[in-house]
């Protein structure tokens, strides 16, 4: 008998949609594409603001359109599913060894969500939202 | 006694003979089977008393072995640890993926076993004369790599990395968390070795942390951990060799 | 076959990816506030501008964006792989020039403040 073994190829632009858990992670992955975009609004933000106060009185009133409303919903759909993913990973990629035990992973994501926290409320309150 | 309960179990089973078929195709069985049975009982019993030409294979029938992964409703799983009452329904039964298919629920290893052989996964020594004794390790030395030691080779991770399925060539979780489980090891001296097969483009660098591996772990092993953390040290030895001085070796 | 050096461009995309986590919600909550017309006092010119004149000010809006552009760039080229996009070279090219470019024109831009 010889062998002859069949080879099941992978479909290479649809293999994700065959298990909820590569859909959790393909949304992970295309939330760089909102993120990058967002970082491009960012690279204009900072040639309006150095283009004097007038340009950047237009930038300002340029992102009161709906489609910028919507985009800024996206975007922070995006980022905050990337922060909550991230802050998961951190267990995984920096255990943290203490005598014989670890550090139970979850203290070590929870630290991360108290920093971004107390950081992102201290930049809504030196911002002046509060 | 209470009898145990019985339950008629429908299955759908992948079959592939290499002899005559060009294709895989499903077939139906029925079979009485107890409650409190995994999905290789019904396997064997079907082999027992429906259809002796039935291939897959299995050993311990205890989640130690490792012979036993197979598809079951599109998860990678052993099937000794597969309980009947966890599923509703025909319970679709494949051979794991991302492996060829030798004949029904069997597949070809091969290309995972050369891939383990490659990490060199054993302890490289260091050289000390035998009358000085054995390598003694605390059990903080132990703790540090101890849980990627569990793993049982049952390739359940390879099946469910897709990165492994769209590139072959990729070294994959377990054989490179089998790697670094050496490279913690306080008694080895391999890790230089080693890393010349996981820092490379088919090494870890495959890796885009999908986290699968570690979710279908029957050994809870987490191999997604430790390709995260061979990232990272793949990363602090480039900056070495690289960017500091006299340290290209 | 010899050692990758993805650490290169992996080593970025990890530091853009915490520096993503940590301050992105954050700033695109101030920009979806002005975006419905609720403009917080920090993004008025005269606030925004005194902010980005400092050395400080400068360094964290460049690192920030950066490093965030980085990480989507990187992150951008394997999601094209995942959805079976197989020019993987010119893809990664023109990803990491656009990042580069973007940082590039960032600190030109935070300069002249």
């Amino acid at each position: 008998m010889s062998r002859r073994p069949l080879i099941r190829e992978v479909p290479p632009a649809t293999w994700f949609l065959r298990h909820p858990r590569y859909m959790r992670y393909m949304a992970r992955e295309v939330t760089s594409l909102f993120i990058g975009a967002y970082c491009v609004l960012l690279v204009v933000a900072m040639q309006r603001l150095s283009a004097g106060p007038a340009a950047w009185q237009g930038f300002l009133e340029a992102l009161r359109s709906p489609g910028s409303i919507a985009f800024h919903i996206l975007a922070m759909a995006a980022a905050f599913y990337h922060a909550g993913t991230w802050f998961n990973a951190t267990q995984k990629a920096m255990p943290l060894q203490i005598g014989e035990e670890f550090v139970k992973g979850s203290y070590i994501s929870g630290a991360h969500y108290l920093v971004w926290a107390v950081l992102s409320v201290a930049v809504l309150f030196l911002a002046g939202v509060f | 006694m209470t009898p145990l309960k019985e339950r008629l179990v429908q299955l759908d089973v992948l079959r592939y003979n290499p002899d005559t078929d060009t294709e895989a195709h499903f077939q139906r069985y029925e079979v009485i089977c107890h409650e409190e049975w995994v999905v290789l009982d019904a396997l064997n019993k079907i082999k027992e008393s429906i259809d002796p030409t039935l291939n897959y294979r299995w050993s311990c029938h205890m989640a130690v072995c490792g012979s036993c992964g197979m598809m079951i409703n599109g998860e990678p799983k052993l099937s000794c640890h597969s309980f009947l009452r966890d599923y509703e329904g025909v319970i679709r039964v494949e051979p794991l993926t991302h492996f060829p298919v030798e004949r029904d629920l069997v597949t070809a290893p091969d290309d995972f076993m050369e891939k383990l052989k490659r990490v060199k996964p054993y302890v490289i020594g260091k050289k000390k004369p035998i009358e000085e004794g054995e390598h003694k390790q605390t059990p903080a030395q132990l703790m540090k790599f101890r849980q990627y030691s569990m793993c049982i080779n049952c390739m359940l991770c390879y099946a469910a990395c897709p990165e492994y399925g769209l590139t072959p060539h990729f070294v994959g979780p377990a054989a490179l968390t089998l790697a670094h489980r050496y490279n913690l090891d306080s008694r080895d001296e391999g890790r230089k070795e080693r890393m010349e097969v996981v820092a490379t483009a088919e090494g870890v660098w495959e890796c885009t942390f999908v986290g699968a591996c570690s979710e279908v772990c029957p050994a809870h092993v987490d191999p997604a951990s430790a390709l995260q953390q061979l990232k990272i040290v793949g990363s602090i030895d480039w900056i070495v060799e690289h960017l500091l001085p006299g340290g290209k070796p | 076959m010899a050692k990758s050096n993805k650490p290169v461009v992996w080593f970025p995309f990890a530091a853009g990816g915490t520096v993503i986590a940590f301050c992105m919600p954050v700033i695109v909550v101030l920009g979806f506030l002005a975006a419905v017309g609720r403009v917080p006092p920090g993004l008025s010119y005269e606030q925004l501008h005194a902010f980005a004149s400092g050395g400080l000010g400068k360094l964290v809006l460049f690192g920030v964006i950066a490093l965030s552009l980085w990480s989507s760039a990187h992150r951008l080229r394997c999601t094209c792989y995942d959805f079976g996009l197989r020019a993987d070279t010119l893809i990664a090219t023109l990803l990491y020039v656009a990042a580069i470019v973007g940082s590039i024109a960032t600190a030109v831009f935070l300069l002249r403040i």
